[in-house]
C-alpha cells in the first residue's frame, strides 16, 4: 500500500504538470455542462433534474478516460523511464493500482466541478418544490464506479501500446465495447438480449443512476474493474520476458 | 536471510542464458563479483553487457540460468533482490516534469526509506552527487552531466550495497567524464560497482576487474593491468650519425629484433630522422635488445615511448570473429579463477 500510494503521488504531481491532463479536464467540464444545461431541461421547461447529464455521462466518459490514461504506461514505455519504475522494489500490481488511483482521482477532480451543477438547481429552483437527491447521489456513485472500469480499461490498452494516440484509440474501443452490449437487446432475442446486455455498463449504470443502489450493480462495476487491473498488471508483467 | 551464507558473493550468475525470439543474446554467462568489488565490464555494442545488468536488476527475465544478488534468486524473490540495487539504466531516462528535490524523495519513499530518514537521505544523496545547486530545478532543465548525477544520486538514495551503471560516462563531454568518473571511484570505495563500459581507459582508471563479453559469452575475466600485459606497442623515432640513416636497413634491423611481431613505419616531422611503431608479442619487452641493436648500427635513438595500449588491443582481438580467441579467453578465466 506504501509503495502504491507512492507511485499514485508521483504521477498525480505529473498529471497536474502535464498540459494535457488539463486541457482534458477543462474540455470535460465545457461539454459536460453544456449537457447539462442543454439536457437538464433547465432553460425550456423549467424541470430540474440531472437526469439528462448523467445518461449522457457514459459516453462523455469514453472519449475522455482514454484521454487521461493513455499516458500511463505508454508515455514511460516510450521515454524509458519504464526501466527505472520496473527495477525499483515494488510489484507489478502496486505499479498498477498506483497509477489507476491516480487516474481515478484526476477524473474525480473533474467530477467534484461537475458539483456546480447540482447546487446551482439547488439555487434556482422553483421555491415550494424540492430536489430528488437520490438520482444525484446515485448518479455520481455510479459516475466512479463507471469511471474505474473505463480507467482501468484505459490503462490496460496504455500498457499494450508505446504510442500514447494508439493506446487512446484502443482504450476508445475498449470502453465502447463495455458500453455497447445493452443497444444489443434491439436486435438479439428477448432471452439471450438479457444476458447481454448484463454485460453492458450502461445498464447497470443505469440503475443506479436512478437511485436505486443494486449490490449486484456495484460488484459488476468492481468485478470489471478488477478484470482491467489483472489485464494490466499481466501486461505489464509480460514486458519483463 | 538467515539461512544463507554468511557473505554470499554479492552477484552469483551461473549458466545465464537470454534469447529474444530466436535471438541468443546470452549463451551461458558465469562469474562472481565478490562484495567490494568494482568490475569493469566491456563489450561492443549488442554483446550482452545492458542484457546482463536488466536481467540482475530485475527489469527483463532470464531465459535460464541462476543470477543471485547478495544471496537472493532474482527470479524467486525479484522485489527483496531489487532492494540492495541501485540501478543507472543506460541513457539515463528520468521524469523531466519533475523537480530533483521532488524525485529524489519519490525513490526515497518507493525505496522504503523511514519517513523520518528521507530528508536525511536526500541531503546525502544531494551532496554526495553535487546536486546542491540544481535541487530546486526541473529535472527536463538540468545539463547531461547534471541529468548523469541526478541518476547516480537516485541509485545511492537508499545506500544499497550493489551499484549498477549502464554506461555512465557515455555522451557526457570531457570534463563531465572526469567528474562522474570521480564520482564512481569515490563510490566504489564503499560499495561493489558493476559498470558497463566502450571506453578502455575508464576500466583501467576505476576498475579492478575488467569482464569482457563478446556475443553473449565472457570472453575473458581479470585485473585490467593483466589482461592489457598481453602485446604492446613502441613508437621510435631513430637518425643516423651523419644525415638520414638507410631506410631499409633500419627497418631490416627491427623485424629482426627478437619479440617484434611487426613493424610499421610512421611520419615525423623531425629532419632525417625515421619513426616506427612495433608491435611486440605477449609478455615481452624488447626495448634493452632495441637499444643495444641500434647503437651496433650507429644508429640515434631521439625518442622511445612503450604504450600501453594492451587492454584495447585485447579487447579487440577477443571481440572480433576469430576462432583463437576463445582459448585464450580461458586462458584469463583460469588466471582469474
Amino acid at each position: 500500500m506504501h509503495n502504491t500510494l507512492a507511485i499514485a503521488r508521483r504521477e498525480l504531481t505529473s498529471y497536474f504538470h502535464s498540459p494535457v491532463a488539463h486541457v482534458v479536464l477543462a474540455v470535460f467540464l465545457v461539454v459536460s455542462g453544456w449537457l447539462f444545461f442543454y439536457f437538464s431541461g433547465l432553460l425550456i421547461i423549467g424541470k430540474a433534474s440531472m437526469r439528462g447529464f448523467f445518461a449522457l455521462c457514459p459516453l462523455l466518459f469514453m472519449l475522455f478516460v482514454p484521454a487521461i490514461t493513455m499516458r500511463l504506461i505508454a508515455e514511460e514505455r516510450k521515454s524509458g523511464t519504464f526501466e527505472g519504475l520496473m527495477t525499483l522494489p515494488v510489484a507489478e500490481h502496486e505499479v498498477v493500482l498506483g497509477k489507476f488511483l491516480a487516474a481515478l482521482s484526476m477524473m474525480c477532480v473533474g467530477l467534484v466541478c461537475t458539483l456546480v451543477y447540482p447546487v446551482s438547481l439547488a439555487l434556482i429552483k422553483a421555491p415550494g418544490s424540492a430536489i430528488d437527491l437520490g438520482p444525484i447521489i446515485g448518479g455520481y456513485l455510479s459516475a466512479v464506479l463507471l469511471l474505474s472500469s473505463f480507467i482501468a480499461f484505459g490503462m490496460w490498452a496504455s500498457a499494450l501500446s508505446k504510442n500514447q494516440i494508439i493506446a487512446f484509440i484502443i482504450g476508445l474501443l475498449l470502453c465502447f465495447a463495455l458500453w455497447i452490449p445493452d443497444k444489443a437487446i434491439l436486435i438479439l432475442p428477448a432471452s439471450v438480449g438479457a444476458a447481454v446486455q448484463y454485460l453492458s455498463v450502461n445498464y447497470h449504470f443505469e440503475n443506479i443512476a436512478r437511485g436505486v443502489i443494486d449490490l449486484r450493480d456495484v460488484l459488476y462495476y468492481l468485478t470489471v474493474t478488477t478484470i482491467g487491473l489483472v489485464l494490466t498488471t499481466r501486461t505489464i508483467a509480460a514486458t519483463r520476458q | 536471510m538467515s539461512d544463507a551464507p554468511a557473505t554470499p558473493p554479492m552477484i552469483q550468475i551461473e549458466g545465464l542464458t537470454k534469447h529474444f525470439g530466436r535471438t541468443h543474446a546470452l549463451r551461458g554467462i558465469s562469474f562472481e563479483v565478490p562484495k567490494g568489488q568494482v568490475v569493469g565490464f566491456l563489450g561492443p555494442n549488442g554483446a550482452g553487457k545492458s542484457t546482463t545488468m536488466k536481467i540482475l536488476t530485475g527489469f527483463i527475465e532470464a531465459s535460464g540460468g541462476v543470477v543471485k544478488v547478495a544471496g537472493i534468486s532474482v527470479a524467486d524473490d525479484p522485489v527483496a533482490a531489487r532492494t540492495r540495487i541501485g540501478y543507472l539504466p543506460e541513457n539515463n531516462p528520468l521524469y523531466e516534469d519533475m523537480m530533483v528535490d521532488e524525485f529524489l524523495e519519490y525513490i526515497a519513499r518507493v525505496r522504503r526509506i523511514p519517513a523520518d530518514k528521507v530528508r536525511g537521505a536526500i541531503d546525502t544523496a544531494v551532496s554526495r552527487c553535487g546536486l546542491h545547486k540544481v535541487r530546486g530545478k526541473d529535472i527536463g532543465e538540468l545539463s547531461k552531466g547534471f541529468r548523469q548525477r541526478v541518476g547516480l544520486a537516485q541509485a545511492i538514495v537508499h545506500d544499497p550495497d550493489l551499484l549498477i551503471l549502464d554506461e555512465p560516462t557515455t555522451g557526457l563531454d570531457p570534463n563531465q567524464v572526469v567528474e562522474i568518473r570521480n564520482l564512481i571511484r569515490e563510490l566504489g570505495k564503499e560499495k561493489t560497482v558493476i559498470l558497463s563500459t566502450h571506453v578502455l581507459p575508464e576500466v583501467q582508471h576505476m576498475c579492478g576487474r575488467a569482464l569482457i563479453i563478446s556475443e553473449g559469452k565472457i570472453v575473458a575475466d581479470g585485473a585490467p593491468d593483466q589482461l592489457s600485459s598481453d602485446g604492446g606497442r613502441i613508437d621510435l623515432v631513430v637518425t643516423g650519425k651523419r644525415g638520414a640513416p638507410d631506410a631499409a636497413a633500419v627497418r631490416a634491423l627491427l623485424g629482426a629484433l627478437p619479440d617484434v611481431a611487426e613493424v610499421q613505419e610512421r611520419t615525423t616531422g623531425e629532419k632525417d630522422a625515421l619513426a616506427y611503431s612495433l608491435t611486440t608479442k605477449t609478455n615481452a619487452d624488447p626495448r634493452r635488445a632495441l637499444f643495444a641493436a641500434l647503437v651496433d648500427a650507429d644508429l640515434v635513438l631521439l625518442a622511445l615511448d612503450k604504450k600501453a595500449l594492451g587492454l584495447e588491443e585485447t579487447f579487440r582481438k577477443l571481440t572480433t570473429a576469430d576462432a583463437g580467441k576463445v582459448e585464450h579467453a580461458e586462458h584469463h578465466h583460469s588466471k582469474a579463477a
